[in-house]
């Protein structure tokens, strides 16, 4: 039961990692009080980066100090519609934040720009391919925004972030060796490349031997002292090693708490509530309007928090998941087709080779920093002909080395027993000389993977979990082998002594028992009718107009990069199309 | 006990008794000998940890299994001298070990292994009943409690648990045998302010640098072997170069 109710306020933001950060600067600044509710607690670079506490694997990698435990909140998990779905009751293939600066506060620091085509993606598979190409049950379609409307808000977001970075082209001229693939930039990098660690640059070079188009990841871990369009400050990287998974000492990894919070701080018109779990989001007898939210307290207290706005910016599925428990929109039926909320729920499709160099060369994998490396994009997102190939979408294969710690990555070759002598010594002589390449690839968008209310399991706040509707199809299988062939031949360019390759079978399951990536998208997805999205071009939901959902949960289909940049520029655009457009004239700005 | 020693490193383990208890049956002691020369590893000499929460029973059968998972050798420390048996009765005292990071809730399904764990065990009553468990197999089928079975008998049921093979009731042979050595590792590689890798020695043996966390002078060194012995968080740094 509700026992009190707060003052009413302009905006109210559920969710303060990017997205609400982002959200809570752009309409402080226009004006708007602004009440951010975040479900975990205070966290800052101080006490959870503190070194040397927070360079400590086992409290923050093994034990997850700083990610949303099950016992909290959970989803459940089954393959197909048939099976009965089970909890995801331990983390392990995927690790949602919590607390301020959600994800944004331990995530690795790759700070991308989706791939033009990508954003129109069924339209542009349509046009080069034809109609019959993309499989019947594969329900990708286009976003409703260009590259070009989204291109100032990621020249923005990279200036907010301090990413390092080579650019290719900026304003129609080539201005360096970055990736010729991608589309041309207003501005360059602010910051220039992070330097390469000794795998990145045996990467290059044999990927460049082998006739591909090697760069450096765009990286928001500051490669100089840096001070950002807020006056927030950023100190020039150290490669400790310790990005994912743990908040960095040393204010080198953009995060909420670094790049925006110091700014929103000061600010009279913002307040950042933690420890508040938003419980649903209210809206009047018509139920066009949303009211505000009901939120539970840590000491248990159900509080009411009206206002004109309304902003879902929590963890990918937990938007999805606070419409369904809110009964906003229809739920999405995959025996119909009809609904739309959990509609197209995707993941990343990745594989992984890994080198041993034996005892005489020294990669130490120890060094690194989660958004520094090399890629190349040749098999990423249209920049290959699929025509003869029979797949839709691609990956990016690089080395990002992220720095390895012993308890997680003590890599070893394949057929090494788990335990015993044995085991000691092919760690001890491995430890030092491994080099990991990836592909870190697109999941498209299939009719019978999706999001839904679970009917059996519930929360501590008696709440039904989320149910993930999820396995992977044949196009994720055709396009991750393809992939990863092309990545085992820069692999064995390189000249290791072995090489272990981890891919995919036909048939196989989605995997929950080992990490794979925390890139969940979809289930609130943006596009061009109310009929196949929950959103608008402005991430503004369809039937209730100042209700506004934001995050990796408006991604249609999978993208072959890692979210947090595409993320971050629809979080720009939504707030001045906001600002710019919806304050003069509250209501939808997209006749349906 | 069979004697180890191993060469090349400041510790020399002449003999290891490591599973003796005392008269109250509660405290094993593991008997390093160090050369005289060096002080304050002679202060270690008497390593004595008295189990919180394992019964000695509990812990002669953790330790002698552990033993055989991280072996000691002429490679590096084994899981006994690494002080891994004392990591995890510490962790059983944090909330990792109550569980409470775990979703417990029932009820239990039969689903794909892919789904991941589905049991409603804490990490706790894993040990707390798999433990006895397979000490009461053991006993039946040998006449000997685990921790008297020598080594290759040890590698032998271990190898069966592995593979499930081995039937226990109510903790599967494959859920204690994936706990322990998840833990063993963990307490073999952690920071050793949680109680295990002793004197850093497991990274020292592999060449993981700890807590040093700044290489911006060496990032761009490719191919150089990096040259400083590792640091703890705690502070405890070693001297000399690993």
């Amino acid at each position: 039961m509700v026992s009190r109710s707060e003052k009413h306020t302009d905006v109210v933001i559920v969710g303060f990692g990017w997205v609400g950060a982002i959200m809570a600067r752009e309409l402080t600044q226009a004006g708007l009080n602004v009440v951010a509710l975040e479900r975990g607690p205070r966290r800052d670079t101080w006490p959870q980066g503190a070194y040397p506490s927070s360079i400590d694997e086992l409290t923050h990698n093994t034990r997850h100090a700083l990610f949303l435990q099950p016992s909290q909140s959970t989803v459940t998990v089954r393959h197909r519609e048939s099976d009965v779905a089970a909890p995801y009751r331990q983390l392990a293939a995927f690790l949602p934040g919590t607390g301020v600066g959600g994800a944004g506060l331990h995530w690795s620091g790759c700070h991308w720009r989706i791939s033009p085509a990508e954003l129109r993606l069924r339209s542009h598979y349509e046009e080069r391919y034809g109609k019959d190409f993309i499989p019947q049950d594969m329900t990708i379609q286009d976003w409703g925004v260009s590259y070009e409307e989204l291109e100032p808000h990621f020249a923005f977001a990279e200036s907010v972030f301090g990413t390092s970075g080579q650019a290719y082209k900026v304003n129609g001229k080539i201005v360096g060796d970055g990736n010729p693939f991608d589309a041309d930039r207003s501005t360059p990098f602010p910051l220039p490349a992070m330097k390469n660690t000794y795998s990145a640059e045996l990467y290059s070079k044999a990927a460049a031997e082998c006739g591909y188009h090697p760069f450096r990841i765009p990286s928001a871990n500051a490669s100089q002292a840096y001070t950002n369009p807020y006056g927030c400050q950023m100190g020039a990287c150290t490669f400790c090693g310790f990005c994912s998974g743990y908040a960095c000492y040393n204010y080198s990894k953009a995060s909420p708490n670094v790049n925006i919070f110091p700014a929103l701080e000061r600010e009279s018109r913002f307040e950042l509530r933690a420890e508040c779990d938003v419980l649903k989001v209210e809206t009047d007898s018509s139920g066009k309007k949303a009211t505000g939210v009901i939120y539970r307290t840590s000491k248990g207290e159900e509080v009411r928090q009206t206002a004109d706005i309304v902003i879902l910016a929590s963890f990918a599925y937990n938007n999805p998941y606070l419409l369904l428990l809110s009964r906003i929109g229809q739920p999405y039926d995959p025996k119909t087709g009809e609904g739309t909320v959990g509609r197209n729920f995707v993941y990343q499709n990745e594989s992984g080779v890994t080198l041993f160099f034996g005892q005489d060369k020294f990669t130490n994998p120890f060094i690194g920093a989660g958004g520094n490396g090399v890629a190349i994009d040749d098999f990423n997102a249209d920049n290959f002909d699929h025509g003869p190939l029979g797949f839709v979408g691609g990956a990016p294969i690089w080395v990002n080395q992220a720095g390895s710690k012993p308890i997680s990555s003590a890599t070893v070759p394949k057929g090494t027993p788990q335990w015993g002598a044995h085991w000691k010594k092919a760690v001890k002589d491995n430890f030092q000389h491994t080099i990991s390449i990836h592909a870190h690839g697109t999941n498209m968008a299939f009719r019978d993977c999706y999001l839904s209310l679970d009917p059996t399991y519930s929360d501590t706040a008696g709440r039904p979990l989320l149910r993930i509707t999820f396995n992977w199809h044949d196009n994720d299988v055709k396009m991750i082998r393809y992939v990863t062939d092309r990545m085992a031949d820069i692999g064995r360019a390189m000249k290791p002594e072995s090489m272990s390759i981890e891919t995919k079978e036909f048939g196989e399951e989605f995997d929950l028992r080992h990490y794979q990536t925390t890139h969940i998208a979809g289930g609130a997805i943006m596009g061009t009718s109310p009929k196949d999205s929950v959103v608008n071009r402005y991430l503004q939901h369809w039937e209730v107009p100042n209700l506004f959902v934001i995050g990796s949960s408006a991604f249609p289909q999978g993208i072959g990069y890692n979210p947090t940049g595409t993320v971050a520029a629809l979080a720009y655009w939504s707030a001045k199309a906001i600002r710019e457009r919806y304050l003069k004239s509250p209501g939808p700005m997209v006749q349906a | 006990m069979s004697d180890k020693s191993r060469s090349g490193g400041s510790l020399v383990c002449g003999r290891r008794a490591m599973l003796q208890g005392t008269a109250l049956g509660l405290v094993t002691t593991a008997f390093f000998h160090f050369p005289a020369a060096s002080v304050s590893e002679a202060a270690d000499a008497e390593y004595v940890y008295r189990p919180v929460f394992f019964s000695s029973d509990e812990w002669r059968t953790l330790s002698s299994f552990v033993d055989r998972l991280i072996p000691a050798d002429a490679e590096g420390p084994g899981a006994i001298e690494a002080h891994v048996p004392e990591f995890i009765d510490r962790q059983m005292n944090t909330p990792y070990g109550h569980g409470s990071e775990w979703y417990l809730r029932p009820p239990l399904m039969k689903t794909s292994a892919t789904l991941g764990y589905q049991l409603l065990f804490t990490p706790r009553d894993i040990y707390k009943q798999g433990l006895p468990a397979l000490n009461g197999a053991i006993m039946q089928r040998y006449g000997r409690l685990f921790h008297q079975l020598d080594a290759s008998e040890r590698d032998q049921v271990i190898g069966q648990m592995e593979k499930g093979t081995l039937t226990l009731s109510p903790i599967s042979s494959k859920l204690l045998f994936g706990q322990i050595l998840k833990n063993c590792k963990e307490g073999y590689f952690a920071d050793p302010i949680h109680g295990g890798n002793y004197k850093m020695e497991a990274w020292k043996m592999i060449g993981f640098p700890g807590a040093r966390a700044d290489f911006t002078d060496w990032v761009d060194r490719y191919g150089a072997r990096y040259p400083l012995p590792p640091v703890s968080v705690g502070g405890h740094a070693v001297q000399g170069g690993v």
